[in-house]
């Protein structure tokens, strides 16, 4: 390298600009200490954020049936179920740390409102049938967002959701069989599923965001290559999906306009509600004053238990080493 | 609905004006950083599979097992402080990785054998 001039700043930043571009255009993968534009990091960070916080919240709907679960098998696979949403939170906070914040941080911007999870669960579980409708439909929904997740451009976010779509095919199956085993069961039975099914249907088709035309924040996002399809893309693709599973499983899905499109070969189907996701986002949904509550509760109830650990750690009691200096984000991402 | 973009798995989240937390400290309290490495069978190396927090090495280990192993993923986790490991920098990288990028005599395809030459 010839130095005859030194480089100024402005240089140094087009440089680190120029590689970070062209990574993306590789369609290669940003690695956390990578230099990266503050705008991406930070749309990483709410992004991965609020999955956590909706992977950690999204225990709750279905937790509420764990007692109550109907036999000894079903209660073990929904504990098991129950469980992994814990850990998909755990990964992805994980994933988020990389990034330069810390878990503790992020979990104190949820308890006290500040950064928000998925309106999908401030409905309530008013049946067992919700269980099976969850799985197959909230968790299939999940799966169709998730799986182009798995190549997107940051990569402790695209492997952290390798993990997580991994386990979510349990979760799905799980919850269908469920419902197929109590549509061969009672009227009653029947009718609970497709009662259940008929509350969470549009619900779901909610979870893929607001049409394309109103999402702007989407076009940045996918040149930055963190979101690869489009909300509509996605919400069309869980219907097609959906139809077939339906007539299968012998409900019907709520939706008068839904009927296949012989010339675009999709389904076409009515619009959500979207007065109705606006008031679940505003914080007046059903369940989101109990669902935070909740939460803000766990939390603090389990204050004893990290300060006995901490402190048992402190008195070196378990290892020779146990000082508990300083979070090691900092050296781990460079910032 | 301008501010509602739903990207993420679950999905309609408002994102724009979040607070993000990057920069912000952590908090005294929170337990330190463990990176956590997996074998996934005998015959493997131990792999990075990412991290969590304990408050000391056994609880790391154990909540390694509950976090990343749940479902006979590896015989053999290593948990490591983030702060005790040394990386190198991506910065750097030219100089670093440039001692075995001009070698390319390292390489088996760097020397020509005649075709009619068997297993080579
Ligand atoms: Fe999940
Ligand atoms: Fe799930």
């Amino acid at each position: 390298m010839t130095l005859t001039e030194t480089p100024t700043d402005d240089d140094l930043a087009a440089g680190l600009e120029a590689g970070f571009e062209a990574t993306i255009a590789r369609n290669d993968r940003i690695e956390p200490r990578d230099w990266m534009p503050d705008g991406y990091r930070r749309t990483l960070v709410r992004q991965i954020a609020q999955h956590a916080h909706s992977e950690i919240i999204g225990m709750q709907p279905e937790g509420n049936w764990i007692t109550r679960a109907p036999s000894l098998r079903r209660k073990a696979i929904l504990l098991a179920k129950v469980q992994d949403e814990a850990g998909h939170g755990l990964y992805l906070y994980s994933a988020a740390e990389t990034l330069g914040v810390s878990r503790l941080e992020l979990t104190e911007l949820l308890i006290a409102g500040k950064q928000k999870y998925s309106s999908i669960f401030n409905y309530p579980t008013l049946s067992y049938a919700d269980v099976g409708t969850i799985g197959w439909l909230v968790d299939g929904a999940a799966i169709c967002n998730q799986v182009p997740l798995c190549r997107t451009s940051y990569g402790p976010y695209g492997r952290a959701m390798i993990r997580v779509c991994k386990e979510e095919s349990f979760h799905q199956r799980q919850g269908y069989e469920l419902l197929t085993t109590m549509m061969r069961g009672t009227d009653e039975q029947r009718a609970m599923v497709q009662e259940s099914v008929d509350r969470f249907w549009w619900p779901a088709l909610m979870m893929f965001g607001p049409p394309d035309a109103d999402s702007p924040n989407t076009a940045q996002s996918m040149a930055w290559g963190i979101k690869r399809n489009t909300n509509d893309e996605l919400r069309q693709k869980f219907v097609d999906m959906s139809v077939p599973q339906a007539e299968a499983l012998g409900v019907t899905l709520p939706d008068p306009e839904l009927r296949w499109n012989e010339e675009r070969g999709h389904h076409d189907f009515g619009q959500p509600d979207w007065e109705e996701f606006m008031q679940g986002v505003k914080g007046n949904g059903p369940c989101n004053a109990q669902r935070m509550a909740h939460r803000r509760r766990a939390h603090e109830d389990g204050a004893w238990v990290r300060e006995a650990a901490t402190a048992y750690a402190a008195k070196g009691l378990d290892t020779p080493r146990s000082s508990l200096g300083g979070n090691s984000t900092t050296e781990r991402t460079g910032r | 609905m301008s501010e509602l973009p739903a990207e993420g798995g679950h999905g309609a989240v408002p994102l724009a004006d979040v607070p993000t937390g990057v920069g912000v400290p952590a908090p005294e309290k929170e337990w330190p950083l463990y990176e956590v490495f997996v074998r996934g069978k005998r015959g493997l190396n131990h792999v990075h599979v990412g991290s969590l927090h304990a408050a000391d090495d056994r609880m790391a280990l154990l909540h390694a097992r509950d976090v990343y192993t749940r479902r006979n993923e590896g015989v053999s986790i290593w948990v490591v402080r983030a702060d005790a490991i040394t990386a190198s920098s991506p910065d750097e990288k030219d100089p670093m990785f440039a001692p075995s990028g001009d070698k390319v005599y390292r390489h088996p395809t760097f020397y020509d054998i005649p075709d009619d030459v068997p297993h080579m």
